[in-house]
Order: C-alpha cells, then sequence, then structure tokens
C-alpha cells in the first residue's frame, strides 16, 4: 500500500506524517505536492496539519482549490481511505468532502495539550484496530478546531455512523473540561457517508513512539493500512 | 464597480469573537449592548465590468469562496468607483 502526503504551502506536520508511516509502520510513502495533478499509484492519502495558506480567509479555505484536490476527490470516490489531519480536516470540510465547519475555539485561544478520544465504533477503515470501549492519547493543536454542525446535520451524521471520535475525559465519558475547542457532541473527528473519508483535529502521527509521550496515534494509521 | 461584501456568522453558529468583545464592552461600562456579531467585510474592485457583470462576478465569489454556506450568510452591494 502507497501513502501520499500532501505538501501545501503553510504544511507543517507532513514529515511527522510521513515519518509514522515510513519509519515507524515500514510501509511505503511519499510527498505528493500541491501542484500535481494525479494521485495514481497511491491506495490512500494523508492530508497533514499546518497552516496552509497562511489560514487565510478561512482555515482550509484556500487549499481546497489546489490542483491535488481534484485528485483526492477522485480517488475518495473510488473508495481509497483519506485522512485528514487539523488544517486536513478543516481542507476537507472547506472541499466539501465532509458535513460541518470548524470555527474559533469557543476560548478564543490556540489549544495544544494531550487529550483523550473515544472511537463511536469500529466500523471504519481508520477505527477497524481499535477498541470502542478504550479511549486514545494523542495531542490537539489549534486555534480553529470548533467543529459546529446544524442540528438537522448532526442527526443525520449519528443516524448514518458518521462521528469517528469524541473527546473524553481519563473515565472515557464526554465533559465539557475534557474538549478542549467547545466543538458540538465533543465531537473530535467525522466521517463520510461511505467512511472511508475521515477528518480530526487531534494528530495521530505525533503520537506514534513512546518518547512522544503516547503511540496511540499508531493504531489509526494501522487501522488505514490493513484497509486499503 | 465595485462590490462590498459582508460575511456574518449564521443565526445559531457559535461566534466566539462577538461574544469576547460583547464581554469587552460590558467590562467597560458601555451599556445597552445586547449582543455583538463579528464578521468580514470584503471589497472587490472591477473597474471594467457593468454593474449587471459586476454583481454576477461578485456573487460567484461569495458563493465559491468568501462565504462558507455551512456557518456564514453574505449580503452584497454594488457601488460605483474605480
Amino acid at each position: 500500500m502507497r501513502v501520499a502526503v500532501l505538501v501545501f504551502p503553510g504544511s507543517n506536520c507532513d514529515q511527522d506524517a510521513y515519518h509514522a508511516i515510513k519509519n515507524i509502520l515500514g510501509a511505503e510513502a511519499e510527498f505528493v505536492w500541491h501542484r500535481e495533478k494525479t494521485l495514481s499509484g497511491f491506495d490512500a492519502v494523508i492530508i497533514p496539519g499546518g497552516f496552509s495558506y497562511g489560514d487565510y480567509l478561512r482555515s482550509g479555505a484556500i487549499a481546497r482549490f489546489a490542483p491535488i484536490m481534484a485528485a483526492v476527490k477522485k480517488l475518495a470516490d473510488a473508495g481509497a481511505p483519506i485522512m485528514g489531519i487539523c488544517n486536513g480536516f478543516q481542507i476537507l470540510v472547506e472541499a466539501g468532502m465532509l458535513p460541518g465547519a470548524l470555527i474559533s475555539n469557543a476560548s478564543l485561544r490556540f489549544v495544544s495539550r494531550m487529550v483523550a478520544l473515544r472511537p463511536e465504533h469500529t466500523d471504519s477503515p481508520f477505527t477497524s484496530a481499535l477498541d470502542s470501549s478504550a479511549s486514545y492519547a494523542m495531542p490537539v493543536a489549534h486555534q480553529s478546531g470548533n467543529f459546529a454542525v446544524s442540528p438537522d446535520q448532526l442527526a443525520a451524521m449519528e443516524e448514518h455512523g458518521q462521528i469517528a471520535f469524541r473527546y473524553v475525559d481519563a473515565r472515557g465519558k464526554t465533559t465539557a473540561k475534557a474538549n478542549p475547542n467547545g466543538s458540538t457532541g465533543h465531537i473530535a473527528g467525522v466521517l463520510n457517508k461511505r467512511r472511508n473519508v475521515l477528518g480530526l483535529m487531534p494528530h495521530p502521527e505525533r503520537a506514534v513512539e513512546a518518547l512522544m509521550g503516547s503511540a496511540d496515534g499508531l493504531e489509526l494509521f494501522k487501522s488505514m493500512m490493513g484497509a486499503a | 464597480m465595485k462590490a462590498h461584501v459582508t460575511i456574518m456568522p449564521k443565526e445559531g453558529i457559535l461566534d466566539p469573537q462577538g461574544l469576547t468583545v460583547g464581554k469587552a464592552l460590558l467590562n467597560l461600562g458601555i451599556k445597552g449592548v445586547r449582543e455583538v456579531r463579528i464578521g468580514k467585510f470584503v471589497e472587490i474592485d472591477m473597474p471594467k465590468l457593468t454593474r449587471e457583470k459586476a454583481e454576477a462576478v461578485a456573487t460567484e465569489a461569495c458563493e465559491k469562496l468568501l462565504a462558507n454556506p455551512n456557518i456564514e450568510g453574505y449580503t452584497l452591494t454594488i457601488v460605483d468607483g474605480g
């Protein structure tokens, strides 16, 4: 399985994602510049975090028009797993490939800390190796990670199993304190209807070795590698 | 022609900037303020276009990029000037 790690001007988690796939999991990974027009030969895509195009206008709003995004859409339509992390999540939402929107953190502050996530279910290419009664530790680092969605949309998402992860506390309960950004329903990550596109604010690629403080993020990549 | 575009968070969408500024006004002792909401103002200069064409272009810009319909609404006025 070959994983494309997209690189936009302002991406800053591309190296971490590449390291997780290539060096930790020993799988094939390659950087793909945003001006490229094709993803032929790739089986999965990671859209990494950072500040593509300086977050101008709205986070992810400009990056969605990058030439590579048409190829990402095509690969997603073919059923390949696409994972957008942090700014990558914002790009997928702006591109209309995931529902809802990401607005300023309720605190108005940039938040950078470890969080715990609980997968809502294990019926997706990104959560198949996870345990839905367990929680997974990894960091968040963002200014606009507050997932916003209308009550109707939220109900439809729940019905289709499109909630991937929620923020939980040490006991595995969703609480306002455990939620770093005020997101609707304590949502940390969401799926498209087909469940092959995931967007999440926390950074699994920054939690892939014990020295990083957690290796829990690796489980998401393992799931993804097993799925494609 | 110029387009003046005002983009505002939709009703019901949390506006943390507006809330914080509203609280700051209260702390300053400024009275009578019920709510503050903060959006964006965009000016688009289209010197060679007619009013009708400018309005069509600006509308397309709003729909495709300037406003995110999930969370934002916009109003658009075309004004003379070049």
